[in-house]
C-alpha cells in the first residue's frame, strides 16, 4: 500500500460559532495507511474539526476532500458509505439492543448499503454477519457478554463496543474521538494493542486524544491544534521538540 | 419465505392459529362466541398488529391511523358498488388505496419525529375526517355513509347474472361473508393469521432489526451509513396497509362505510389496544384488541337493570348508591372504565398485559425452583 496518497484533505476550513472562531484556516492532509493524531488543549477545536470531517457541522468556507471527492455538504450516511467511520467521544451505541446486534447492524450497512427492505430473510440466518460480529466482539474483549443489552455496559465497555461497531465496517478512514477516555490503564493498553493490530492491516486513522501515552504509542504524524489553528505538524519527535507546542500546552502567552 | 424462523416462532404461530380458529369454542364460556364480536376482535387485531409494526419497532407514535381504516373501507365499498360483490377485488382495492395514501402522508409526516410527527398524523386524519363530511361527499356520501343500493352498476357481476331482488351480500366465491354468520368470522380469522405471520417475519428480519436500531438511536444509525427515512417510510406504509386491510374487512363483513371510522377517537383506540396488550411484542396488540373489544361489548350492554339484578341481595340503602355509582362505568359510561384500566396499566405495568404475564410466569418458575434460581440473562433464540 502506497504511503504517498492523500486520503483526506481538509482544505482551508473556517468555522465560527457566533463571534467565536472555532477553526480558522485549517489545512490538514492525512496520508493513506497512517495514524494521524490531532492534539491540543481543551477548546482548541479538535472535536469541531472531526465534526466537519463527517459532515455533522458544515464549514463556513473551505472543503473536506476524501479520496478525491468533496464530502462537504453530503449526508452523514453517504459519508459513511464512502468509508469514513467515526467513533464518538460519548459512546453512541444502540442501548436497547444486545451487544451482538449492536455490532451486526453496522455490518448490514456495509453489506446492504444505505437502504434495503430485507423483510424476507431472518437475522438468525445471516451466519456470515453473525460470525463476523462475534469475531470483532472477541477482538475488543466483549464476546462473553454478547447477549447482554448494551445499556448495561460500563462506559469504558461501551467505548470498546463502539470501536467494534466501527471496525466491522472495515472503514478506509477511521476517526477516533478520544478512544480511551474513561478506560482503565489495562483497557487502554489493550485498546492500543487492538489499534496497532488494525494499523498493520493498512487502515487510515485520525485520533483525537489527550493521553500522550496513547498518542506516542500510535501516531505516525501529529498535528497540534490551538485556538482553532494548526500550530505544528510533523512526526512525533518533531512535534515534541516544537517550542510553540510546549507554549500552548504549558499555558504560556498565546499567539 | 418459510425458512429461518426458530422452533419457538413456529410453535407461537401454531398456537396463535389454533386459538384464533377455535375462538367459536374457546370463547363460549365467557359469552363472546358470536361471529359479530369475534370478527371485530380479528379486524382490530389486524389493525393493532400493523400499528405495532410502526409504533413498537420504530417508536414513531401515529395518531392518525384511523384514516387508513376509513380509506380501506371506502375503497372496498366502492369496489362492491362498481365491480363485484366478491371481496377479493374489494380487499385489493383497499390495500392499493391505503398504500398510496400512506406513502403520501408518511412522506410528509416523517420529516418530523416525536410529538411533531404525532401531531402531523393527527392533523392529516382529522383533515380526512372533515373532508369526508364536506367536499368529498360525492365519494363518501357524507353523514349517511357509503352504502350499497339497488342502482349500483356492479359491472362484473352484471356480466354473469341478473341482479337479484334485494341487496346482494358480499361473498368469497359463494361463501357469504356479510351475513353475520361464521363465514365472515373465518375470513377475518384467516386474514389475522396471515397478518400475524407477516408480522413475525418482519420482527425477525434484518429490516425489523434496523427499525429497532432506529428506535434505539437514530443518530447512530445515520452515522452508521443508513438512510433512516426510507426505513421509516416503509414501516409506516406497511402499518398503513394493515390498517387498510382491516378497513376493507370491516366492509367485507358489513358493506357500508362511514366517516366516523376516521375520527381521532378511532386512532386513539388502536394506541390504547397496543399499549394495553404490550408495545413491541408480537401477540400483545392482538390481546389488547381482544380485551378492549370484548369488554366494550360486555360493559356497554350493562344497564341499571343488570346492576340491580347483580346487587339485588343487598339492602336497598346500600344497593341504591352502589348501583348509581357503578352505573357511571357501564353502558354509555364504558369509556370511563376503559380510561381507569388504561391508567392503571400505564402506571403499574408499562409493558402492558404481556409484561404482566411475563411477571406471573417468572414468579411461578421461581417458586417451582424453590426460589434459589438467580435471574440469568436469557440468550436470544439462536438458530
Amino acid at each position: 500500500m502506497s504511503m504517498s496518497n492523500v486520503v483526506l484533505h481538509v482544505a482551508d476550513v473556517h468555522k465560527s460559532f457566533g463571534g467565536l472562531k472555532a477553526l480558522s484556516d485549517v489545512d490538514l492532509q492525512v496520508m493513506e495507511g497512517t495514524t494521524h493524531a490531532i492534539i491540543g488543549p481543551n477548546g482548541a477545536g479538535k472535536s469541531t474539526l472531526l465534526n466537519v470531517c463527517i459532515g455533522r457541522i458544515p464549514p463556513d468556507t473551505g472543503a473536506v476532500v476524501f479520496d478525491g471527492e468533496v464530502i462537504t455538504g453530503k449526508q452523514p450516511h453517504e459519508i459513511n458509505q464512502m468509508g469514513v467511520v467515526r467513533v464518538f467521544q460519548t459512546p453512541e451505541i444502540f442501548p436497547d439492543l444486545t451487544l451482538l446486534q449492536n455490532v451486526m447492524v453496522p455490518a448490514f450497512a456495509k453489506r446492504d448499503g444505505a437502504f434495503r427492505l430485507n423483510a424476507i430473510q431472518t437475522v438468525s440466518n445471516q451466519h456470515d454477519i453473525r460470525d463476523e460480529a462475534e469475531h470483532w466482539l472477541e477482538d475488543v474483549g466483549l464476546k462473553d457478554q454478547k447477549d447482554m443489552t448494551a445499556a448495561s455496559l460500563s462506559r469504558g465497555d461501551k467505548r470498546r463496543l463502539e470501536l467494534a461497531m466501527g471496525l466491522i465496517q472495515r472503514p478506509r478512514l477511521l476517526l477516533l474521538d478520544e478512544p480511551t477516555a474513561g478506560m482503565s490503564r489495562h483497557d487502554t493498553n489493550s485498546t492500543i494493542d487492538l489499534l496497532r493490530k488494525i494499523k498493520a492491516r493498512g487502515m487510515t486513522k485520525i485520533i483525537i486524544e489527550h493521553d500522550m501515552h496513547v498518542v506516542f504509542s500510535l501516531a505516525d504524524r501529529i498535528s497540534v491544534l490551538a485556538q482553532g489553528q494548526i500550530i505544528a505538524d510533523g512526526t512525533p519527535d518533531e512535534v515534541k521538540g516544537n517550542p510553540k507546542v510546549q507554549e500552548a500546552y504549558l499555558g504560556g502567552p498565546r499567539q | 419465505m418459510f425458512k429461518g424462523l426458530s422452533r419457538n416462532d413456529w410453535l407461537l404461530l401454531a398456537g396463535f392459529s389454533a386459538f384464533v380458529l377455535l375462538m367459536p369454542i374457546i370463547l363460549q364460556p365467557i359469552g363472546a362466541a358470536y361471529p359479530a364480536l369475534m370478527q371485530k376482535i380479528c379486524i382490530f387485531g389486524i389493525f393493532a398488529i400493523g400499528f405495532n409494526i410502526l409504533f413498537g419497532l420504530t417508536g414513531y407514535l401515529s395518531f392518525g391511523h384511523a384514516a387508513f381504516l376509513g380509506v380501506g373501507s371506502y375503497a372496498a365499498v366502492w369496489s362492491f358498488k362498481l365491480f363485484t360483490m366478491n371481496i377479493i377485488p374489494a380487499l385489493l382495492m383497499a390495500l392499493v388505496f391505503t398504500t398510496i395514501f400512506a406513502v403520501a402522508i408518511g412522506y410528509i409526516s416523517l420529516r418530523r419525529s416525536g410529538i411533531y410527527f404525532s401531531i402531523l398524523t393527527l392533523a392529516f386524519a382529522q383533515m380526512c375526517y372533515n373532508l369526508a363530511y364536506s367536499v368529498l361527499t360525492p365519494l363518501t356520501n357524507g353523514e349517511t355513509g357509503l352504502q350499497l343500493t339497488l342502482k349500483d352498476p356492479r359491472w362484473i357481476d352484471a356480466m354473469f347474472h341478473e341482479p337479484g331482488a334485494g341487496l346482494p351480500r358480499a361473498t368469497l366465491f359463494g361463501i357469504d361473508t356479510s351475513g353475520g354468520g361464521l363465514g365472515g368470522f373465518y375470513l377475518c380469522a384467516i386474514a389475522l393469521i396471515v397478518c400475524f405471520f407477516f408480522s413475525v417475519r418482519i420482527f425477525r428480519s434484518p429490516f425489523g432489526m434496523m427499525l429497532r436500531a432506529i428506535k434505539s438511536n437514530q443518530t447512530r444509525m445515520r452515522y452508521t451509513g443508513f438512510n433512516t427515512r426510507p426505513y421509516l417510510l416503509a414501516a409506516f406504509v406497511i402499518s398503513g396497509a394493515y390498517a387498510g386491510l382491516a378497513g376493507g374487512l370491516m366492509a367485507a363483513t358489513d358493506p357500508l362505510a362511514g366517516a366516523e371510522r376516521m375520527q381521532w377517537t378511532a386512532s386513539g383506540e388502536v394506541v390504547l389496544m397496543t399499549i394495553l396488550g404490550g408495545v413491541g411484542t408480537l401477540v400483545g396488540p392482538v390481546i389488547g384488541a381482544g380485551v378492549i373489544k370484548y369488554f366494550e361489548n360486555i360493559f356497554s350492554s350493562f344497564g341499571d337493570n343488570t346492576l340491580h339484578g347483580v346487587f339485588g341481595f343487598l339492602p336497598d340503602i346500600i344497593e341504591q348508591p352502589l348501583v348509581s355509582f357503578l352505573s357511571l362505568f357501564v353502558g354509555e359510561g364504558w369509556n370511563l372504565t376503559l380510561g381507569v384500566v388504561f391508567m392503571l396499566i400505564v402506571i403499574f405495568l408499562p409493558g402492558g398485559i404481556m409484561e404482566g404475564l411475563r411477571r406471573i410466569w417468572s414468579r411461578l418458575n421461581r417458586r417451582h425452583d424453590g426460589g434459589e434460581k438467580i435471574a440469568v440473562a436469557q440468550p436470544q433464540p439462536a438458530e
